[in-house]
């Protein structure tokens, strides 16, 4: 506008005969002077005004050159949307009812026997995961995790999360990963090695969901502590669903971490899971003298799980990038006791109709070690090493065995491990290729050599990990 | 002189408060804060200068800092996307959320580079808001320092009239010391260079150096031998006086070309700590322009 008037003025100037008059240049003079002052006051105002708004604090975050220019459409407010695709070869042996001897079969668990680096023998999709993020209002955060596969959706998280409670207090409600232990939180396109570990599966089918709530507390101390407690419905094994109003499984955990020096850092925890179950089922085999038939064992009681998690990573200098190493440990002690019973349709079998077998109680141990070496950018290798004892039982064998065939797997006392070896190559962190080896002899008499060739990949607004 | 009495009223008031816990992303906005609050702030670096921040673990540690933090300062632009958001979101800390008074970006002050036309990752690791290395001109931190010091004064309203006479002390010698800066950098106007990383394209934009050519074929990914060489080969038809390498960064790619293309590597502190000599914002600058100076008069 200024220009445009000087411009105009200077044209006018220009011109000759026309304006060949002193007083009317002067004039002229004068009035151009004037717009000239009355806009530069114009301009001094506004921008007066400009750096008052930028030094205003809640302004400063209103899009300027920087950051926000490209939301200012209404798809900015689009949430965070990430997929995750995941596929793999697997090679091994031909195993019918894969189960870890001694342990209940979490075959009552959503998973089933089909969970995330799962049993399928050669190429095989796995889940493909769909997470959608966004926060809703200043005051709360929501996400969304959806594992896909042929024919079936399974929410696998759906929590909201809170950002204004302050003093270090978090809450979660909804379907989330439970806090407890430090594996159980991850998904499987977040894991080291290509399936989860040997007692996460004999413990929780892969990892334990709550739908319920999460409160978080972090302390204001300068090592890391963090405290939680959940409750929620309780209905994945090793609980059943009971169709109650109450509470159907509580957790506590407690975590503490740190820096040493600026190379390492660390985090331990403690965690407490109790649950019950009703009727939670596996399948036995019974003693019918006309032959065995498949029946339905049932155990009705109280569950508790006691998880010990450490983690330690070393990074020189604090740059992973090219070279890192992670160990990580978990041990876990599941004890159990309540009844057991069995069922069948069969008229034959001592448990037509169903038969209450007794009083069942058990104490089981296990865990896992790994370490995972970053040793040139983009490459790693790891082994893990996974041991399970199926541990101590009491029961009355005399009632039990008249009713249930000793040779079933629960009833077996058997030290199952399993040893993994991979390798993996990621171009960046949005794509991961694996081979992995393993030799596992987690079924009493069968050692399966496993080779499994996986791969990653990320597209999308990828979020960052927790440490 | 009314807000002066306001001021006074309020400091009346107050019992004498405890510093302000600073949680800076970087050392270069920890020797900010430091310089606008002095003894009023409590500055601490959730990084240090020959780390990588776009490549930081979201650790205990962070966290637990976090927690207790009044004002988180971070660069923007993604550049502690990997990470921030989890320490923020685990921290249980309210004060510190984007959106609220005690998260700063100093992004959102800066005139923004290299803000893509597309966002693809089949580009690299690009950053949509721009290129997020800004803090190696100069000049950005007398901006950025305004609004920080406004901020500040917000967040700690008994002792606005210190900050803001903070920043005017600061922004005083900074002008100073970007004059000079700005007469002994005259000679590397228009100087060719080669960089290891996108690192420096406000400090070349600032100085007027040249750039010829990038060593990482895409932002963020590690060059392989056969773009070397094909960079090697560009460098003999576009000649460059001097390979630049941020000092977090591995020196093997820059090493290469330099030996081969005869150049020296100059290794640049991105940041306060990135180097011996780069003890404070001052100092961050003297070794910036002596490194690239120094290079300068050594014969090709």
């Amino acid at each position: 506008m200024r220009r445009i008037a000087l411009a105009a003025a200077a044209a006018a100037l220009a011109l000759p005969a026309a304006a060949s008059n002193e007083a009317e240049l002067k004039a002229l003079r004068e009035e151009v002077a004037q717009m000239k002052k009355a806009y530069e006051s114009r301009i001094d105002s506004l921008e007066q005004r400009l750096a008052a708004a930028e030094a205003a604090p809640q302004k400063s975050q209103s899009p300027q050159d920087g950051a926000a220019r490209a939301a200012a459409t209404a798809g900015g407010f689009n949430p965070e949307v990430s997929v995750i695709l995941q596929g793999q070869y697997r090679r091994m042996k031909d195993v019918p009812e894969r189960s870890i001897t001694g342990y209940w079969p979490a075959g009552g668990h959503d998973h089933g026997g089909h969970g995330h680096g799962g049993d399928e023998r050669g190429f095989s999709l796995d889940h493909s995961e769909l997470v959608v993020s966004a926060n809703v209002n200043p005051y709360f955060r929501g996400l969304l995790n959806v594992a896909l596969k042929d024919g079936e959706a399974e929410v696998e998280e759906a929590y909201f999360q809170t950002l204004g409670l302050g003093r270090g207090f978090t809450l979660k409600g909804g379907r989330f990963l439970s806090g407890i232990g430090y594996i159980n939180e991850q998904h499987p396109h977040a894991w080291d090695f290509a399936d989860a570990p040997l007692m996460m599966k004999a413990l929780f089918g892969e990892h334990y969901g709550q739908d319920g709530l999460q409160l978080k507390w972090v302390a204001p101390t300068d090592l890391f502590m963090e405290f939680g407690a959940e409750i929620g419905r309780g209905a994945r094994f090793p609980g059943t669903d009971r169709n109650q109003n109450g509470v159907g499984a509580t957790s506590l955990f407690a975590h503490v971490g740190g820096d040493v020096g600026r190379s390492h850092a660390w985090r331990a925890g403690l965690s407490w899971l109790t649950t019950r179950a009703r009727e939670r089922e596996a399948h036995f085999e019974d003693t019918d003298a006309a032959g065995p038939n498949e029946v339905e064992g049932q155990f009705t009681g109280r569950s508790r799980t006691l998880i010990a998690d450490f983690v330690w990573k070393w990074a020189p200098d604090g740059n992973p990038q090219r070279r890192n190493l992670k160990l990580q440990a978990e041990l876990f002690r599941r004890s159990e006791h309540g009844d057991l019973a069995c069922a069948s349709d069969v008229g034959t079998s001592p448990c037509s109709g169903g038969v209450g077998l007794g009083r069942l109680r058990s104490a089981q141990t296990g865990g896992y070690a790994q370490a995972v070496w970053q040793f040139m950018p983009q490459w790693r290798v790891g082994y893990r090493y996974d041991w399970l004892n199926s541990g101590s039982k009491r029961y009355d064998p005399a009632t039990v065995f008249a009713a249930l065939d000793p040779a079933n797997a629960y009833f077996t006392s058997h030290r199952p491990n399993r040893h993994s070896l991979m390798v993996d190559w990621s171009q960046d962190e949005f794509s991961r290729l694996r081979l992995q080896f393993a030799r596992d002899r987690s079924m009493q008499g069968v050692t399966d050599n496993q080779v499994t060739l996986q791969y990653i990949m990320s597209l999308g607004a990828h979020g960052a990990h927790k440490f | 002189m009314k807000r002066f009495l306001i001021v006074l009223l309020a400091l009346l008031a107050l019992p004498a408060q405890a510093a302000l816990e600073v949680f800076a992303t970087g050392p270069e906005w920890a020797a900010l804060a430091r310089e606008i609050g002095g003894e009023r702030v409590n500055a601490w670096s959730a990084t240090h200068g020959l780390q990588d921040v776009h490549r930081i673990e979201a650790r205990p540690s962070l966290i637990a800092r976090a927690r207790r933090a009044d004002l988180v300062i971070a660069t923007g632009a993604e550049l502690e996307i990997g990470w921030l958001p989890v320490v923020l979101r685990e921290s249980g800390n309210a004060a510190i959320q984007p959106g609220k008074a005690g998260y700063f970006e100093a992004a959102a002050h800066v005139r923004m580079l290299d803000v893509p036309k597309t966002v693809d990752r089949i580009h690299g690791d690009v950053h949509a808001a721009g290129n997020p290395h800004f803090v190696t001109d100069a000049r950005v931190y007398l901006k950025v320092g305004e609004a920080l010091a406004a901020r500040l004064a917000a967040l700690d309203a008994a002792h606005a009239a210190a900050y803001q006479a903070g920043y005017r002390a600061f922004a005083e010698k900074w002008r100073s010391a970007l004059a000079r800066w700005e007469a002994q950098a005259k000679s590397l106007r228009g100087v060719p260079v080669a960089v290891q990383h996108d690192a420096f394209v406000y400090l070349e934009d600032w100085l007027g150096l040249k750039r010829v050519a990038t060593l990482e074929p895409k932002p963020g990914v590690e060059p392989g031998a056969a773009y070397l060489q094909e960079v090697l080969v560009r460098l003999a038809a576009e000649p460059a006086r001097m390979v630049l390498r941020p000092a977090y960064q591995h020196d093997a790619p820059s090493r290469w070309i330099a030996e081969r293309a005869k150049l020296p590597v100059v290794t640049l502190p991105l940041t306060v700590g990135g180097t011996a000599e780069a003890k404070d914002l001052f100092t961050l600058f003297d070794d910036t322009l002596a490194r690239l100076l120094s290079a300068l008069t050594l014969k090709n």
